[in-house]
């Protein structure tokens, strides 16, 4: 026994292994079709949005594939006119003059999309700006916060218990490499708001509305995270 | 990794065995086990194959975050298995396995769930009556 307990130590810190992104735990089958752009519908959004860009935005930004690179490996960021925090899809919509393009809208997912993959392959990049430290220190702590009747945190899953399988599915690290992305489930394109919004029903957790600071937190939080990890936008997930 | 993972579970086996609360039964009519035996089965109601396999032959999907089931009916005392289904967190603390006869304690708990236990009193002895017919080591 006093063996057996001098061994659990060693077990226990999953989280400091090897990062993984969703993308490492999927099937052969749903990873070929991200790698493949002709099979990726994820793809067609970015067609859409690069439409959307032509139209809107490319009259003040030009080129993406120039002016665009890297922008969202850098997000969450400092919204300077709001003073507060705002996540990729915040900053676009703000940009919309009337009517303001809403969260988890098909134009927004488009343009954020489109913004997104010009990052495609960079490494996630947090800015190093002081004002966003309370924000993802507040990101941390919902992040390990127990909640709804099921009484979870995300850290019980994600950190403690990822790559076991919870029913049918294997709990990623929750990586926000992705996003926005196809995933299967939904057949269409989400944020990553909505999936965390997933994850807190999934826990019968009263999800943040659309929006909310609290997302944004935990967004920085996870960038912080993941930094240095490859962005795959728009990957598929199961 | 793996062996870590039943290192992990032999240890807290053993931390289990240690004496702990039995509780009396919620109500007074005994549990029904087939019963029981659905209510664990299904995935919106028990939710207790996301994290525990057991001796379903018929159900693909089950999760392995938690011991199976197989055998919980020899490991333990029907007034053990019903003070883990209560509130598993009066055993372990650390348990990660919901309480499905408490209400109170919880954070933002969704509308729909505000105020309600997960099973009630009686299905609570539904699925301990079920888990004591679990008298084999090895799922068949
Ligand atoms: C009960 C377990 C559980 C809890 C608690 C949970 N998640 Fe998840 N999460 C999952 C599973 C399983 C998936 C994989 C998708 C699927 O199959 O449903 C996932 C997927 C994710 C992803 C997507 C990763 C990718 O590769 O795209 C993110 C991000 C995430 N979760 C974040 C969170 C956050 C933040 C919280 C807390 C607010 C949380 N999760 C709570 C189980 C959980
Ligand atoms: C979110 C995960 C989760 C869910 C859902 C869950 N359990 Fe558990 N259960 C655990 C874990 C982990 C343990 C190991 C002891 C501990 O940590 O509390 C456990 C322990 C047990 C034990 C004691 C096993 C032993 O041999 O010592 C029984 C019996 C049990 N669970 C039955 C159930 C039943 C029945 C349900 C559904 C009605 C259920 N559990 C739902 C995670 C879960």
């Amino acid at each position: 026994m006093r063996f057996l307990l001098a061994l659990l130590p060693l077990c226990l810190p999953a989280a400091a292994a090897e990062r993984r992104s969703g993308f490492d735990d999927m099937a052969p089958q749903t990873q070929a079709m991200q790698r493949d752009d002709s099979a990726n519908p994820g793809m067609l959004w970015v067609l859409e949005g690069e439409a959307l860009w032509a139209r809107g935005c490319a009259s003040c930004h030009g080129d993406a594939a120039l002016s665009m690179r890297g922008v969202a490996a850098r997000y969450p960021a400092w919204d300077a006119a709001t003073g507060a925090p705002i996540d990729l899809a915040g900053r676009i919509a703000q940009h919309q003059g009337a009517p303001r393009l809403a969260r988890e809208s098909q134009g927004l997912l488009a343009l954020t999309a489109f913004v997104a993959h010009q990052s495609r392959g960079l490494p996630i990049n947090p800015p190093e700006d002081a004002r966003l430290a309370p924000a993802r220190a507040r990101g941390a702590a919902l992040y390990t916060q127990r909640r709804g009747q099921l009484d979870l945190s995300c850290a019980q899953c994600h950190d403690d218990h990822a790559g076991r399988r919870l029913a049918g599915s294997t709990i990623p690290q929750a990586h926000p490499t992705g996003y926005p992305l196809y995933r299967l489930e939904w057949q269409g394109l989400g944020s990553l708001q909505r999936r965390l919004r997933g994850c807190m029903t999934g826990v019968r957790a009263e999800p943040f509305a659309y929006g909310a600071a609290e997302y944004v937190e935990i967004e920085l939080f996870l960038a912080r995270r993941a930094a240095g990890m490859a962005l795959e936008t728009p990957a598929v997930r199961p | 990794m793996r062996i870590c993972a039943t290192l992990k579970w032999l240890c807290l086996a053993a931390v289990l065995a240690l004496p702990v609360q039995a509780q009396p039964p919620l109500t007074d009519t005994p549990g029904v086990a087939e019963r029981g035996r659905a209510l664990v089965a299904d995935r919106r109601r028990g939710l207790c194959l996301l994290c525990h396999s057991g001796p379903f032959p018929e159900e693909p999907f089950q999760g392995n975050l938690a011991p199976s089931l197989a055998g919980a009916g020899a490991r333990l005392s029907e007034g053990e298995l019903r003070a883990r289904l209560i509130d598993s967190k009066s055993v372990n603390p650390d348990s990660i396995m919901p309480a499905y006869f408490r209400a109170e304690g919880l954070h933002r708990v969704g509308a729909a769930f505000a105020g309600r236990t997960i099973f009630t009193a009686q299905e609570i002895e539904d699925v301990v009556a079920w888990l004591m017919t679990l008298r084999e080591e090895r799922s068949p």
